[in-house]
């Protein structure tokens, strides 16, 4: 069964990689984004991670489902947490389990590529000498494309 | 119509404020809606030209129509993960 949730306590990564596994899938990957004490070259003593919540988890769901597609089982446990994490927290956790390890590699990299493509979450990096800055991201596909583009319509 | 404009993250800090309820024409589009923003000065006119944006909880295009009450939120670029 796909499980898919945007939380605000720290992630058990055990109880995600629970989610996965079955008698017939040899192979079982656990992927965890973790927050590291630099940035840009700064140091970082924590984050804050915000989230669009009534869009961030359906969307998040619709990730889990199409990796579901390339795995070939529904065998994917997605946590991400939002609020403020220190250095050493993980941010993510992705279980996924299958048949064979190729479909759980490619499937587990497809979760993680996609969440920096289209979850609507934002990160603001909290550096030691005081700079609060959010970091830079990636803005979603499919959107401000120019049809029409707006100057020419004013 | 009405429509409701939802700001996040670098967004929210720019104009100081989450949700704005904003008066639009009949068969307003999403980047005519930009336009007005824009159009209000600063610090408005600091947004993009051309921000992603997601409608009722999807994302759009520029040329996607509004409807009264429509949920449109101005997405920064994300960085989750």
């Amino acid at each position: 069964m796909i499980h898919t949730a945007v939380v605000k306590d720290p992630i058990d990564p055990a109880a995600v990689l629970a989610r996965v596994g079955a008698a017939e899938d040899g192979a079982a990957l656990l992927f965890l984004g973790t927050v590291r004490n630099h940035a840009d070259g700064s140091t970082v003593r924590g984050v804050t991670y915000e989230s669009y919540e009534q869009m961030a988890a359906p969307v998040l769901a619709e990730i889990a489902r199409e990796a579901a597609e390339i795995l070939g089982t529904d065998h994917v446990g997605v946590v991400h947490r939002v609020g403020d994490l220190a250095v050493g927290e993980h941010s993510v956790a992705i279980a996924v389990s299958s048949p064979h390890r190729a479909q759980a590699y490619e499937a587990s990299r497809y979760i993680i590529e996609e969440i920096k493509k289209r979850l609507p979450v934002w990160k603001k990096e909290h550096y030691t000498d005081g700079r609060d800055v959010w970091a830079r991201g990636t803005t979603p596909r499919g959107t401000g494309a120019p049809v029409p583009t707006v100057e020419a319509r004013r | 119509m009405s429509v409701q404009a939802l700001f996040f993250a670098a967004y929210r800090d720019l104009l100081g404020t989450r949700t704005l309820s904003v008066e639009l024409p009949d068969g307003a589009t999403v980047a005519d809606l930009v336009v007005a923003l824009r159009g209000r000065g600063a610090p408005f006119d600091a947004l993009p030209v051309e921000p992603a944006v997601a409608v009722n909880r999807a994302y759009a295009f520029p040329s996607e129509p509004l409807r009264p009450g429509d949920e449109v939120a101005f997405i920064p670029p994300v960085a989750g993960g």
